[in-house]
């Protein structure tokens, strides 16, 4: 099936098969492999990806779905490909790493979240990143990292 | 995933008619069960037909009913500034389902379509005696939920909307698997004008009412009243994850939370 989208601000256009999923389409056909492959059950968040500004779990997306969609994946967060991205700064200067496997999608799950909410409380964000899990850090530096990360993207803005 | 073929009809009459011609379709709406179902083998259809590109969406009030689109995701029914003046029990049930990025594909259509034993819809369409509408005809909750994934819904029939009553006095509370997040139980209190409805997920083969406890409910409207309800468990699941007579006991504490929260939001 041909389908068309908006991959990280370019127009692209592929043929795929029916049964192919989003993140399948972004891996091993397009080389996008910043997003991961956890579980591939929909729980594990590896593969957050935005779909028309919202997070959505790639591995539980048909490609043909983004047919006609903005697609942003965590190599798209840089404005140029250089600099980081406020989140993905924050997310180095707190350590909210440590194998760096859920990274890409717990930055995709914290910007969709901190683009609504410039000042979360950790309730807040601990209840957004129930989707998103990590097996090395306990949460705790991810949690400061998205704080930061919120109020770094907002900064010079009225919240 | 085994192939398939892929139809994104632009109307109601097409997609049935897609459905009634191609043997073994499925009808594909936000894809959360469907889609790891697919991946699993579990089901592997000839062919989806993707209710994406129909106009089923939206979200209206009008004469104290409250129609929600098939194809509302459950992050739209959460946010909808009409549910949280008229109904705001079932936003915020919709803003407890799954996870974030679950809510933003997940529909209401395919949750009550699906009728998975844990799933938090149904509990809120049974006590508030919501009505789920098809491209052929409506059909009363009681008479929509009738077991184990099964449904009312003939083959082919596809789910247009829920009609809800606009009762801000009803609410839900549930207590959460730890590792799968669904409803190990959770209850839906609705106090309807002829009388309170109560409606149970999680515990069951599927959604089921309390009438002990409605009757216990319509002389006194609190979690106290609520929790001195004795739950037989009797017929109620065990696992591994909790056995018929924690269950029980969940139903109760559950209700009572699901109470208060229903005065909180009168």
């Amino acid at each position: 099936m041909d389908i068309s989208f908006t991959l990280n601000g370019r127009e692209t256009a592929v043929d795929v098969p029916p049964a192919t999923l989003l993140v399948e389409l972004l891996r091993e056909r397009l080389g996008l492999t910043g997003t991961h492959v956890g579980c591939d059950t929909s729980q594990c968040g590896a593969c957050v990806v935005h779909v028309d500004g919202r997070s959505v779990k790639s591995c539980t997306m048909l490609a043909v779905s983004a047919d006609g969609c903005a697609v942003t994946t965590v190599e798209g967060l840089s404005p140029d490909g250089r600099t980081l991205h406020p989140m993905q700064q924050a997310f180095r200067d707190c350590h909210g790493l440590q194998c760096g496997f859920c990274t890409p999608g717990m930055m995709m799950s914290a910007t969709d979240f901190a683009a609504s909410h410039p000042a979360p409380t950790e309730a807040e964000v601990r209840h957004w990143l129930e989707g998103n899990i990590c097996r090395c850090t306990g949460y705790q530096n991810i949690v400061k990292s998205v704080i930061a990360g919120a109020a770094a993207m907002h900064q010079g803005t009225e919240a | 995933m085994r192939d398939f073929a892929y139809h994104k009809p632009a109307t109601i009459e097409a997609a049935a008619g897609l459905l009634a011609t191609i043997e073994d379709a499925r009808v594909l709406a936000g894809g959360m069960t469907l889609l790891p179902t697919m991946k699993q083998r579990l089901a592997a259809p000839e062919a989806l037909v993707d209710l994406a590109a129909l106009p089923l969406s939206g979200i209206a009030e009008a004469d104290g009913v409250v129609t929600i689109g098939a194809t509302a995701r459950h992050a739209d029914v959460a946010a909808s500034p009409i549910l949280a003046r008229v109904l705001p029990g079932v936003a915020a049930l919709a803003g407890g389902i799954g996870d974030p990025q679950v809510r933003h594909r997940g529909t209401i259509g395919g949750s009550v379509a699906n009728n998975d034993p844990a799933a938090d819809y149904p509990a809120a369409l049974l006590a508030l005696g919501a009505e789920v509408v098809t491209d052929r005809r409506a059909i009363v909750a009681d008479d929509f939920f009738v077991g184990l994934f099964e449904t009312a819904l003939a083959p082919g029939e596809i789910v247009t909307a829920i009609r809800f009553p606009a009762v801000r006095r009803a609410a839900y509370a549930k207590f959460r698997s730890p590792a799968s997040r669904y409803a190990l139980a959770g209850v839906f209190v609705a106090a309807l004008p002829a009388g309170v409805r109560v409606a149970v997920t999680g515990a069951g083969p599927s959604v089921f009412r309390l009438p002990a406890m409605e009757a216990a409910l319509d002389k006194s409207f609190t979690p106290e009243a609520a929790r001195a309800v004795a739950i037989d468990p009797a017929g109620l699941n065990s696992d591994i994850h909790a056995d018929a007579a924690y269950r029980a006991h969940l139903v109760g504490v559950m209700a009572g939370r699901a109470v208060a929260a229903a005065i909180a939001f009168s």
